[in-house]
């Protein structure tokens, strides 16, 4: 009998031995197993208690998280879409023909020689004060001024770095001479953007459509909400009440990011 | 028929006298007197139910039965939404088949594409369903599905640390959502536009398991979609208003885009990330990127073979 014994445990029978050291040895055991038995219990009880008896979170009514946006939340987003997207009817496309809309001046500012014509050019290197003191000019400031691409004389038009005058609506001739990739894929259809028809009449946008000339890295935007997480999609009606919050009203104010002072 | 007498072996089904009611009605005037009922009921509900009930699968229509469907659903959307709308059937062109790229290192996830999608395909508003969804992925990790997040919504985009990619439908060359259909209620034109018959489809969403890039999006509840926000400009395997019930999908805007449009999308984004065109024709701009440019697709390995491309323009 005591050679079945679990040698394991000998602190449990030591200096024992007989008939009595069977029940002692197995009642020590389940002794040690009780509080091990208990606590598992516990906190399987205590797991089961806070699944099933757990709230979920759910977002406060009306809130970014359960709201569900439409594009009748941003006006301003979609007025611009449909102003700068009237093309004509499909035509065949001519090559080489560039229809662009026109340029993105500030208000006001164009034609420049209404102010201009009675001002003696000034071709010294110098910080503006008295007028355009807004730009800023973040596109190779070490190296270049106002008047590397403004013609001196004819402020309307800008000039190529040969001085060959280019009008504005041709500036990306201008912006070429320095990318040429870009304006290699700008040709092809592949940088920039086009509206109209895709086999027919396109609408091209101008380099300066999206980058401003004077600093020309893509200004950041504000995204427009993100989708409803599917736990908190509703059938219409509760979500109806919650609308024309503080979210829809930011993005009114900031819509103006492609049509800076330039 | 023979008519057999009334004692015969048929009328222990149940212990019902087949041939002879109480009244004296045979089977046969029983039946007959059911179908006449029947078709006089046929005959004088509107040509509308007549037209649901006979319902046959779009491919199997004539043109006069493509316009007598048109006109049907143009009664019940002028009923919903007021006089102005217009519904087309404008069949594939030939000699065309859609391509979509998108520039990766131009998309800024700002979400201009989503919400342009659905008002320009008239998704209900609430419940939500979008079609376009722009994952954030971390720049370290590449392209990763597992982390990808598509809820992100910082004060402005780009973050510096992450990059975008918006997923619609792939337009699938060998598309899988089509061949588990049941029904036959999805199928791919000749210019390649994977399209749902949302009258044919029975909502067992099979397509929706089968689609590896959670493209297709069901109707749980009832579409709300306000009159004032409705967009007219139909195209019946489109952008029309869908029924409770139905999977709906990206159709390359449809409607825009077999009348020589650019998809919505495409004149929304706001950096030019997004580029449509003819496949075939060797000019257009999806064919110049696929020739100049390093393209790829999502989950290649699953041979799907997708049209939409996404590219590096830098």
């Amino acid at each position: 009998m005591s050679d079945i014994r679990p040698p394991q445990q000998p602190e449990t029978e030591n200096g024992e031995d007989g008939g009595g050291t069977e029940e002692e040895f197995s009642l020590a055991r389940s002794n040690a197993l009780i509080p091990l038995l208990i606590m598992s219990a516990v906190t399987v009880l205590a797991i089961v208690l806070v699944i099933v008896r757990a709230k979920p979170v759910i977002p406060p009514e009306g809130s970014v998280a359960n709201k569900a946006f439409g594009p009748a939340d941003f006006p301003l987003v979609f007025a611009k879409e449909e102003a700068l997207a009237a093309p004509g009817e499909p035509t065949g496309s001519a090559p080489m023909v560039f229809p662009v809309p026109a340029p993105p001046f500030s208000e006001g500012i164009f034609p420049c020689m209404q102010c201009h014509e009675g001002i003696p050019p000034n071709p010294e290197r110098r910080t503006l004060e008295a007028m355009h003191s807004d730009i800023v000019l973040h596109h190779d400031e070490e190296h270049r001024w106002c008047l590397d691409c403004h013609d001196t004389n004819n402020r309307d038009q800008l000039h190529l770095a040969n001085g060959a005058p280019v009008p504005f609506t041709e500036s990306y001739k201008l912006c070429g001479q320095c990318h040429g990739t870009q304006y290699r894929d700008w040709r092809s259809g592949i940088h920039g953007k086009r509206t109209g028809y895709w086999d027919g009449s396109k609408r091209y946008f101008l380099c300066v459509h999206c980058h401003n000339p004077h600093s020309p890295r893509f200004a950041a935007l504000q995204p427009l909400p993100p989708p409803v997480r599917p736990q908190f999609l509703r059938p219409a009606a509760a979500a109806v009440a919650a609308s024309g919050d503080a979210s829809g009203a930011r993005h009114e104010q900031e819509e103006g990011n492609g049509a800076q002072a330039r | 028929m023979v008519r057999r007498p009334a004692d015969d072996t048929c009328s222990d089904a149940g212990g019902l006298d087949a041939e002879e009611t109480p009244e004296g009605v045979s089977r046969r005037d029983f039946l007959t007197a059911i179908g006449l009922a029947a078709a006089g009921v046929l005959a004088g509900c509107s040509p509308e139910a007549r037209e649901a009930f006979f319902r046959k699968h779009f491919r199997e229509l004539s043109s006069s039965e493509v316009e007598t469907r048109i006109a049907n659903l143009r009664s019940d959307y002028v009923k919903r939404f007021g006089e102005d709308v217009t519904i087309s059937a404008t069949p594939a062109r030939p000699g065309v088949v859609f391509g979509y790229a998108l520039d990766l290192s131009r998309c800024i996830g700002c979400r201009r594409c989503v919400y342009a999608c659905v008002k320009e395909n008239n998704q209900s508003r609430d419940p939500q369903i979008q079609w376009i969804r722009v994952l954030e992925m971390e720049k370290e990790k590449g392209i990763d599905f597992e982390t990808a997040n598509p809820y992100y919504n910082p004060e402005r985009v780009p973050d510096p640390d992450h990059f975008y990619v918006p997923v619609a439908c792939q337009q699938c060359r060998t598309p899988q959502c089509t061949q588990v259909c049941p029904v036959g209620a999805t199928w791919q034109e000749p210019d390649g536009i994977v399209v749902i018959d949302y009258d044919w489809c029975i909502g067992c969403r099979y397509c929706m398991a089968a689609c590896p890039y959670g493209a297709r999006h069901f109707n749980w509840g009832e579409p709300t979609l306000p009159q004032a926000e409705f967009n007219p400009n139909l195209h019946v395997l489109g952008n029309r208003p869908r029924p409770r019930g139905v999977v709906e999908k990206c159709t390359f805007c449809i409607q825009r885009t077999r009348a020589g449009r650019y998809p919505a999308c495409v004149e929304i984004c706001p950096v030019g990330a997004r580029k449509f065109g003819n496949l075939i024709d060797p000019e257009s701009e999806v064919s110049r990127i696929l020739r100049e440019k390093r393209v790829f697709v999502l989950k290649s390995e699953l041979k799907t073979e997708p049209k939409f491309y996404y590219f590096y323009g830098v």
